[in-house]
């Protein structure tokens, strides 16, 4: 026995899967249960076993390190995984429903009449400043309002238990192949924890993305043209964008291969000739997808495909000018979207979090900065942050002066203590920080989550950093019907 | 089909059949030094105007000596005519289609690359190059089988076969016109010789057993262009891989104007017993010929590929 749960200590973190040293949450008894009888050698087979698996499965990743760059799974997978239970999920499913229907109310009207503006509620100034608006979508209506078709939204739980959603990304979220792909080494590896357990499927995704995009089509056709257009075999997520395409029966596309014809339609180039595409998965940025918008000198996009998009000939997911919603201070009004355009109170929360635009909260910032991470508006990958607790006092002094010259632009919020979950280190369970993306589809019906997610995990030890290209790992997550049973 | 991925099937097909000529010219020309006597061995040279990258030789290497030019043809990164150059250009075609072309056909190309890579310098070696060259031809034939075995023969084989069938056509009238210039200029007395050098040009189309079962008497000039040329049934005969390309053809959309251009070089191929008798001749007809596969290659481009 190698793996004893009595000597795994949670003081101080609210743990995944054990509640109190020894005692795992009723959810995870099975788990922990099976795993505490395995010997070491039982532990490397199935570490093994899962390597294999991914490297089976994930071919395409793994043979190339040579001359062109390393585009290498390089992400190690955890076999613990992390388990929720069906009713605690539930409610987080509603809560992000929720979140992304006004997510969508808010991109049209601030491209539209802007009415939230005009009401007070958010100040006309941070628009201006944002690096993801785009004053080209202005007026422009996508099917049913519809602009962030997917979107990925961090959640994390904090040591009270609690779980806050700490960013949204409605640009191009990227990751769902690895849940799709994690789940299939489990089952592969795990077989019998399956057969005991009721652990709710995932792999529905690529069927329900499918019919998102369908719903999409501006012809009505029995099969619309769906493609995935992708930046090409360079970039790090081109096995997810392939993976997609494939189960989808979609064809996979790069710029050059799209045109848009004086009709303002837009055709892929075939051996038959030209053929008409109606629905774009794209997986470019905003930026390169048309160089006649915008950089005139991308080669990765489509000239004339906003044209053809605008004329309503084409639909494009996520439509351009979406990412508006995801930057850090907008989200901090997040909650007052769901107020004001749903009239519901939010379900799922923010991260706690002080917008310096107002005075009361910018007074506490600059009262607090000690205990706070300040973040500005329109950086992204931790630059130009201050984590409070690690910064010197000349540091702070320099933020404070920041803060006070551009209020409108920083957003503070409290230090979170990520929770955890065990994870193996050396054939031993040892607690590991983590936070979970689930992926959301809109269409003009619907709106879907995924069963869980993506969980992230960072692998070193008090490390919260969960990206995969910093020591983040990632594990199966398991929405477990604790009420069937 | 995108056209996109149709060009890289053709492609990825173009260039490891490329390799695998390039190996098996490298075979063949080092058995025939062997066999030649002192004096009138033509060297290496000859390998290297086949290949048409004579020019692009010299600016890199002083002389056409054994170990410059095996280098050349094996592993030097800026040649463009070396087997590894044509087998990772094989491989990043390939990479790009790995949903359409079956997941064993791409290990195979990249396992190739891989070993050819690897082992390069026993593939300068006298003693390792059998061995080596041996394994790339093989490489090259279980890549071709695989995808004869286990990808859906709709359009984008087609595109692999005439990637394949026109890469061959090319590399036969290349080794007639330069074997036929360099090496067989008819002396008295030599005719052993000539015999063996004949023999050589068909031993570089892996030919001479299948023409010994069909034509039968000795090895003559005459009789191995008009097998090399005109043979119907054997797989790297000039006419034998235009009929290929032709059925491929009529699978696809828009074939007419590549089918007419076909149907040219065909004819012209068929009526050529004069110029096969005559040097001068033969070097202007193989020229016209390869200006047909030029024309052949581009109409195929413009219409499917662009």
């Amino acid at each position: 026995m190698t793996i004893r749960w009595g000597s795994y200590k949670v003081k101080g973190f609210y743990d995944e899967l054990i509640r109190v040293t020894g005692k795992p949450r009723p959810a995870a008894l099975a788990l922990c249960q099976y795993l505490r009888d395995l010997s070491d050698q039982e532990i490397e087979e199935y570490k093994s076993a899962s390597e294999m698996a991914i490297s089976v499965m994930g071919i395409t990743f793994t043979v190339y390190s040579e001359e062109e760059g390393s585009i290498d799974r390089a992400w190690p997978f955890d076999i613990i995984p992390r388990i929720i239970p069906k009713s605690e999920w539930t409610q987080v499913e509603t809560g992000l429903k929720q979140r992304v229907r006004a997510l969508n109310c808010f991109i049209d009207d601030i491209y539209h009449d802007q009415n939230i503006v005009k009401a007070g509620l958010f100040p006309a100034g941070l628009l201006e400043n944002s690096v993801n608006f785009r004053k080209q979508c202005i007026g422009i209506d996508p099917p049913g309002g519809i602009w962030a078709h997917i979107c990925g939204s961090d959640l994390v739980r904090d040591k009270d238990g609690v779980i806050y959603v700490l960013e949204d990304n409605l640009r191009v979220p990227s990751g769902v192949s690895y849940m799709l792909e994690n789940r299939q080494v489990m089952k592969r590896v795990f077989p019998d924890l399956f057969e005991n357990q009721n652990i709710l499927p995932v792999d529905d995704y690529p069927s329900k993305l499918y019919d998102m995009l369908a719903a999409l089509s501006p012809r009505e056709t029995e099969r619309p043209e769906i493609v995935v257009l992708t930046p090409g075999i360079y970039n790090s997520a081109y096995f997810e964008h392939a993976y997609l395409a494939q189960q989808m029966g979609a064809e996979l596309v790069e710029g050059g291969d799209l045109l848009v014809e004086k009709d303002n339609c837009v055709y892929m180039r075939t051996v038959d000739g030209l053929s008409r595409v109606d629905v774009i998965y794209r997986r470019i940025d905003d930026l390169f997808l048309d160089p006649e918008v915008f950089h005139p000198d991308s080669y990765l996009g489509v000239p004339g495909l906003i044209r053809a998009w605008k004329a309503g000939n084409v639909a494009l997911a996520n439509a351009p000018g979406a990412g508006v919603a995801d930057d850090k201070v907008v989200y901090a009004f997040v909650p007052e979207f769901i107020r004001y355009y749903l009239d519901e109170e939010p379900l799922v929360g923010n991260v706690p979090t002080y917008k310096c635009v107002d005075k009361k909260d910018k007074d506490y910032v600059l009262e607090h900065i000690g205990e706070l991470v300040v973040k500005p508006a329109n950086e992204s990958g931790g630059y130009g942050m201050l984590i409070g607790p690690h910064a010197t006092a000349k540091e702070r002094e320099q933020f404070k002066k920041l803060i006070r010259k551009d209020p409108r632009n920083y957003i503070a919020q409290p230090m979170l203590t990520l929770s955890t979950a065990p994870t193996l280190v050396n054939n031993r369970a040892e607690p590991r920080h983590l936070d979970l993306r689930p992926f959301i589809l809109s269409s003009p019906n619907d709106v879907y989550v995924t069963t869980g997610g993506l969980t992230r995990v960072a692998l070193r030890k008090g490390s919260i950093v969960v990206n995969s290209s910093q020591g983040g790992g990632s594990k199966d997550t398991w929405i477990v019907d604790d009420e069937g049973s | 089909m995108l056209s996109r991925v149709a060009e890289n099937i053709y492609w990825m097909a173009r260039y490891i059949e490329r390799a695998e000529n390039t190996a098996r010219l490298i075979m063949v020309n080092t058995n025939l030094l062997l066999d030649l006597p002192k004096g009138l061995q033509p060297g290496w040279q000859p390998i290297i105007e086949i290949l048409g990258t004579e020019e692009y030789f010299l600016q890199h290497y002083e002389e056409f000596n054994e170990r410059s030019v095996l280098k050349f043809l094996i592993a030097d990164p800026q040649s463009p005519s070396s087997i590894l150059h044509s087998l990772r250009l094989a491989r990043e075609n390939a990479r790009t289609i790995r949903d359409i072309i079956p997941r064993e056909a791409w290990e195979q190309v990249n396992d190739l690359y891989l070993m050819a890579k690897g082992n390069a310098t026993s593939g300068y070696s006298k003693k390792g190059r059998y061995d080596y060259l041996k394994h790339i031809v093989l490489g090259a034939q279980t890549i071709t089988g695989l995808l004869a075995g286990t990808m859906l023969h709709d359009v984008g084989y087609d595109f692999l076969r005439m990637g394949r069938n026109l890469e061959r056509a090319e590399m036969t009238t290349r080794i007639i016109d330069v074997r036929s210039a360099n090496l067989l200029e008819e002396h008295e007395g030599l005719t052993p010789f000539e015999n063996i050098q004949w023999m050589s040009v068909l031993k570089s189309l892996t030919a001479y057993q299948m023409y010994r079962r069909n034509i039968q008497v000795r090895v003559r000039r005459k009789d191995v262009l008009k097998f090399l040329l005109k043979d119907k049934k054997f797989p790297r005969s000039f006419f034998h891989t235009l009929l290929e390309v032709k059925s491929c053809l009529q699978n696809l959309p828009r074939n007419e104007a590549s089918i007419a251009l076909l149907n040219e070089v065909g004819k012209k191929v068929l009526r050529a017993d004069q110029a096969i008798l005559q040097q001068d001749e033969l070097h202007r007809f193989i020229d016209e010929l390869q200006v047909g596969l030029a024309e052949l290659n581009q109409s195929i481009t413009q219409t499917y590929f662009q």
